[in-house]
């Protein structure tokens, strides 16, 4: 379309390509409520499953009755571990090497777990029923403080192992032990601390939380019996790994298995894992030959479905008295619930956590994890952040403003004295890693000069002097949060799930018209893959992102990937996108040597076609070319113009920010009002400014809620407090504070076009800065460490241990 | 999250209502606006045989002014309570109280009548009738009778209506001259039911307090009337010293329960902490 008369920069224009603000093409279906998701879906004869579910953290099983819940009107089928055990699905693997009951036959190991699920001709009676199953229990001791786990009188949880002494990742050192994962040099860090001139430790927890997608899990399974194959929709981030495991557990050939996952209403690590609800309805379709749909309300969804974190990370770093550090050390004690059920990589029980020297130089470091079993329900998610690279950022920045603390100095201060340098990229890291590029201290000093750090210091001193002579009871906080990520998941040198690398792949197609279709192995589930998938495969050939359609989802359709989860889809299937349009580009670049008569070496591409070299005038657009490809290739070549690539990244990406946090905190109500907020992140080329912002807003939002207030938590019998949005905390838009977003460029060397991925690095790096913030307010009477979450009655009561509350 | 069989009545007129509650004295109940009813519904923690809809009786609705009084239909809505001009010029205090409630689509569906009838503490309306001294009336079987706020309130969920009886209107008194109120709320977030709140009216006559009345939200089993801490307050020059005595006895009277809005001693503090905010500003907004 290399139209007369237009300029370079008005062709560029045209394609909408890399770097473009271009408008999310999937919201003119969201916003006009014309999504298609697993709930619109409706089959003819569709069946409806429910769960009856354990009221009890920790009880055995004594009898399970579902006579009057079969008997009632309706009622198609109601199924227990009894009727799972022959098909061998009573039980199922999970990602992280252990098994989880589907439905618990002997011993319930957490309150809500799943114990019968009943199949009826609508979801009504199917609650109905769910409520007639009668249970008869014999309560158990529930363990609730992880702490507790390994004590010698800990109530042993997982009987089914209990004298399993070789775990999946190595030795158990108790029936409740699940893995210790050890990273790092232990002698040379015990040294480094045998040496140190200053050094701290503290215990530092992160709770546990929810990713709470508005969308909540859900599925539809349909068997045909006739042909033997099974059709699953369902809410699933990886759609490819759900269809391998589900053939090698349930027999059915892997071809005859068809899973699909249409839109999502977010994921954030949620829907990764599979769920007992999905095989249920799978062999209650199998068992009643109809479609089978279930889905989960939102109790479920926070009571039984995946949770996040749950990290308490005892951190020790070693340093001089001039702030440089010398070593770290960090203990983790990670409470996984009742299975381990974490979607990590399968060789890293721990995810990623080994990023936990986070952006500072150190020699050595030493990291240790225990995961241990309790009374609660599994998970362990990476909630926005790629494999506990939350937990790792939390626990570093909150170590460094600790050691900042003692030693005096400004946090911002002592990140600059210890920061990666520019040159050392790629840069080894003490425990293991690469990192790709970063330059830290351009980015930190950008972002204290947009902020006006030194003039918001000098008025946090005022305050804290007026605050001293009781002229007020308002407290400023300033929090400093410098981030580093681990995305991209990743080179199967070391990331598989189940055996299977974590590659990522993209098949494209030109059709003749020069109209393009994509397809993925990944799976937005809001991210805007649609658009920005379409804007690099735009910049690459040189056609219009509004005449590509990118498709993900169907597992018939898309060629195999791994999903979208752990910031994965930009450094992976983005890569595979380029990847495969560089091989169209090519055999392209042969045909329009061929109409242009000229070698294929005199052609060169520009934007959004082939000229001569040296002659542009003399010129193929690659809408001509397309067309060409399939009436008028050189001889020796096939017709037609599309590639796939499947993509085995040679490295991770490390995408990275400085974030700066103003609050005001109301000392008598402990109510903490962020002031301003600005984030400025680097994930590399910035493939859509506009879709960064929103990801950024996304993941700071979520940020706020987790360190300001949200909490799965407990009571001592092991029942959920609050399991609704009433208690659990999801801000609206009246709390949400205002975001400022900023951003270098430091593009990632080894990616075809240098981005690094975006989705969670807010949420990594903003947790952090929130949190920091809160302390930092405190800090100056003496306060060290507040734990999370900062919800009013919590910072409340940490003033009042400060004297603050006469 | 899937709610109990039921059967679902939409009667015209309050004795058509009042004869379909009495003809399931067990199994009926009166629905409103349902916002607190179906979410007990949905948990299945109410299980109602029978549904008698409030929302089709014109009786019921509207907000008229009457001999000085002001009297609100009880199935107004919060949304149409904020959208009334001439309320919100008399009794301010009532839209200030009905903005604090959950948010805008809960105010569409919920009514006045509801929020004073269903005698959960954590409501916010009760305390504001209590302060302002509202008269709830009453129909029954029996007939019609009125009942003062300050006397409806028994415990949680327990009020002084009979069996069958519905609140049809809420009779609020004229404010006194040189008075002001305020509705001091604290919340986690937008459609939070209160950590704390306190309703306060205060009079001013040559710059000390002549009337003053002082109410609380969810710091107990059910709104309280702060009577010792109004009390304390009479013939008081309004500042600091004095509000703070008053707050002082208030936190003496809340008995909170430990909630995801945090311990029993931070929320009953937290009531005090309401009580100065709402007498500052009630000071402030009658001129003192
Ligand atoms: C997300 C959410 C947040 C909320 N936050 C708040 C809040 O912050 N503050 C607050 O005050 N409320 C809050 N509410 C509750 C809301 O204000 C309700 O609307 C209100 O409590 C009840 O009014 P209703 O008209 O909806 O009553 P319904 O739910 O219909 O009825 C409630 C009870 O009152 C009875 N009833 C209703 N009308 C009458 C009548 N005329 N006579 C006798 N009995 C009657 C019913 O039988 C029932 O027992 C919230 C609700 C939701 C869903």
């Amino acid at each position: 379309m290399n139209e007369i008369g237009d300029t370079r920069a008005a062709r560029e224009e045209k394609l909408q390509g890399i770097g473009c603000r271009r408008k999310r093409i999937e919201d003119i279906r969201f916003t006009q409520g014309k999504g298609n998701y697993v709930d619109d879906l409706k089959l003819p004869g569709m069946l409806f499953g429910d769960f009856h579910r354990s009221p009890y953290a920790h009880a055995r099983i004594r009898r399970i009755d579902t006579t009057k819940a079969r008997a009632l009107a309706g009622v198609v089928a109601v199924l227990t571990a009894t009727d799972l055990k022959p098909l061998k699905l009573d039980w199922m693997p999970t990602l992280a090497g252990d098994v989880q009951a589907v439905l618990a036959g002997e011993k319930v190991l957490f309150q809500g777990q799943e114990i019968a699920f009943v199949v009826a001709t609508d979801r009504y009676l199917a609650a109905d029923a769910a409520d007639l199953v009668e249970v008869e229990y014999e309560e158990l001791p529930p363990l609730v403080d992880p702490f507790r786990s390994m004590a010698p009188d800990a109530p042993i949880l997982r009987e089914d192992i209990k004298d399993t002494t070789e775990g999946a990742h190595g030795k158990r050192r108790h029936p409740n032990h699940i893995f210790t994962w050890e990273v790092g040099d232990r002698e040379a860090t015990e040294q480094a601390f045998r040496a140190a001139e200053v050094s701290v430790k503290q215990l530092i927890s992160y709770q546990r939380v929810h990713p709470s997608p508005l969308e909540t899990c859900q599925a539809v399974a349909s068997f045909d019996k006739i042909e033997g194959e099974l059709t699953v929709w369902g809410t699933f981030q990886a759609p490819h790994v759900v269809r391998t495991v589900g053939a090698i557990l349930s027999g059915i050939p892997e071809h005859k298995i068809h899973i699909i996952a249409p839109d999502i209403g977010g994921g954030f690590g949620n829907k990764v894992g599979v769920y007992p609800g999905y095989v249920c309805a799978i062999v209650a379709s199998i068992v009643t030959g109809k479609p089978v749909k279930w889905v989960e309300d939102r109790i479920e969804n926070l009571t039984a479905t995946a949770f996040a974190r749950d990290y308490h990370m005892t951190a020790e770093i070693a340093a001089t008295r001039a702030g440089k550090v010398t070593g770290l050390r960090v203990h983790v004690l990670a409470d996984h619930g009742a299975f381990d059920a974490c979607a990590d990589p399968s060789k890293w029980p721990a995810g990623f956590f080994n990023i936990v020297t986070g952006s500072y130089d150190f020699p050595v470091a030493h990291v240790t994890v225990d995961g241990v079993y309790t009374s609660k329900a599994p998970g362990g998610v990476a909630y926005r952040c790629s494999f506990r690279v939350t937990e790792a950022a939390y626990c570093i920045e909150r170590a460094m403003d600790i050691l900042a603390h003692k030693l005096r100095l400004d946090p911002a201060e002592i990140r600059m004295r210890n920061f990666i340098r520019r040159e050392q990229f790629p840069y080894h890291s003490a425990l293991g890693w690469e990192y790709d590029s970063g330059d830290y201290h351009t980015a930190m000093k950008k972002a204290l000069e947009a902020v006006g750090y030194q003039a918001l210091r000098t008025e946090q001193r005022e305050k804290q002097e007026q605050f001293r002579r009781r002229e007020t009871r308002e407290l400023m906080g300033i929090g400093v949060s410098f981030f580093t990520e681990i995305v991209g998941a990743g080179p199967s040198k070391n990331c598989d799930i189940l055996g299977i690398a974590m590659f990522d792949s993209a098949e494209i197609r030109v059709h003749p018209t020069g109209a393009i279709i994509a397809r993925m192995g990944t799976k937005s589930q809001g991210q805007g893959h649609e658009t920005t998938y379409a804007q690099i495969i735009a910049s690459e050939l040189g056609i219009p992102a509004d005449n590509v359609m990118v498709e993900e989802g169907n597992t018939d359709t898309a060629p195999y990937g791994l999903g979208t989860y752990g910031s994965r889809s930009t450094p992976t299937a983005a890569a595979a996108t380029a990847a495969a349009c560089r091989k169209i580009r090519a055999k392209a670049q042969m045909i329009a040597a061929h109409l242009l008569e000229v070698h294929h070496d005199d052609v060169e591409f520009d934007i959004d076609g082939f000229r001569v070299k040296g002659m542009p005038e003399r010129s193929k657009s690659m809408k001509e070319v397309a067309w060409a490809a399939y009436n008028a290739v050189p001889p020796g070549l096939e017709p037609g113009l599309e590639a796939v690539s499947y993509y085995d990244p040679p490295n991770m990406t490390y995408p990275f920010g400085a974030y700066l946090c103003v609050m005001d905190i109301d000392v008598d109500t402990g109510v903490a009002k962020v002031r301003r907020f600005y984030a400025l992140d680097d994930c590399g080329t910035r493939i859509n400014p506009m879709i960064i912002e929103g990801q950024v807003h996304g993941g700071l939002t979520e940020a706020f809620a987790i360190a300001m207030g949200q909490e799965i938590a407990y009571d001592e019998m092991g029942n959920l407090k609050g399991p609704s949005f009433m208690d659990f905390f999801l801000p609206t838009a009246v709390e949400t504070p205002h975001w400022e977003t900023d951003y270098t460029v430091t593009p990632s060397p080894h990616h075809p076009i240098g981005a690094k991925g975006v989705g969670e690095s807010p949420n990594v790096g903003g947790v952090p800065a929130f949190s920091n913030a809160v302390n930092d307010a405190f800090a100056f009477l003496g306060a060290t460490h507040i734990q999370m979450p900062h919800d009013p009655w919590r910072v409340w009561k940490a003033a009042e241990a400060l004297g603050l509350q006469k | 999250m899937i709610p109990a069989a039921f059967t679902y009545h939409r009667p015209r007129t309050v004795p058509d209502a009042l004869a379909l509650l009495g003809a399931h004295p067990e199994e009926a109940r009166a629905i409103a606006g349902g916002h607190s009813l179906i979410p007990m519904m949905k948990l299945r923690l109410a299980t109602p045989g029978h549904l008698v809809d409030l929302g089709a009786i014109a009786a019921l609705k509207g907000i008229r002014e009457e001999g000085g009084a002001w009297v609100l239909g009880a199935t107004t809505t919060q949304a149409e309570l904020i959208a009334h001009a001439g309320l919100a010029r008399v009794l301010p205090i009532l839209r200030e109280t009905a903005l604090q409630i959950a948010d805008p689509q809960v105010r569409a569906r919920g009514t006045v009548g509801g929020n004073v009838a269903n005698g959960d503490p954590g409501n916010d309306m009760p305390a504001v009738m209590l302060c302002l001294d509202a008269v709830l009336e009453v129909a029954g079987r029996g007939g019609a009778r009125t009942i003062r706020a300050r006397a409806f309130y028994r415990g949680a969920f327990a009020t002084a209506l009979a069996a069958g009886e519905i609140v049809t209107a809420i009779r609020i008194p004229a404010p006194p001259a040189k008075a002001g109120a305020a509705y001091v709320k604290l919340k986690r977030k937008t459609g939070d039911y209160a950590t704390a709140a306190a309703a306060a009216m205060l009079s001013l006559e040559g710059g000390r307090i002549a009337r003053c009345a002082i109410a609380l939200t969810n710091v107990a089993p059910m709104a309280l009337l702060a009577e010792a801490a109004a009390a304390g307050l009479i013939g008081a020059v309004p500042g600091a010293a004095a509000f703070a005595a008053a707050a002082a006895a208030a936190e003496a009277i809340a008995d909170p329960a430990a909630d995801g809005h945090g311990p029993a001693d931070y929320r009953r503090r937290m009531a005090g902490v309401m009580v100065r905010r709402a007498l500052a500003a009630a000071a402030e907004r009658a001129g003192g």
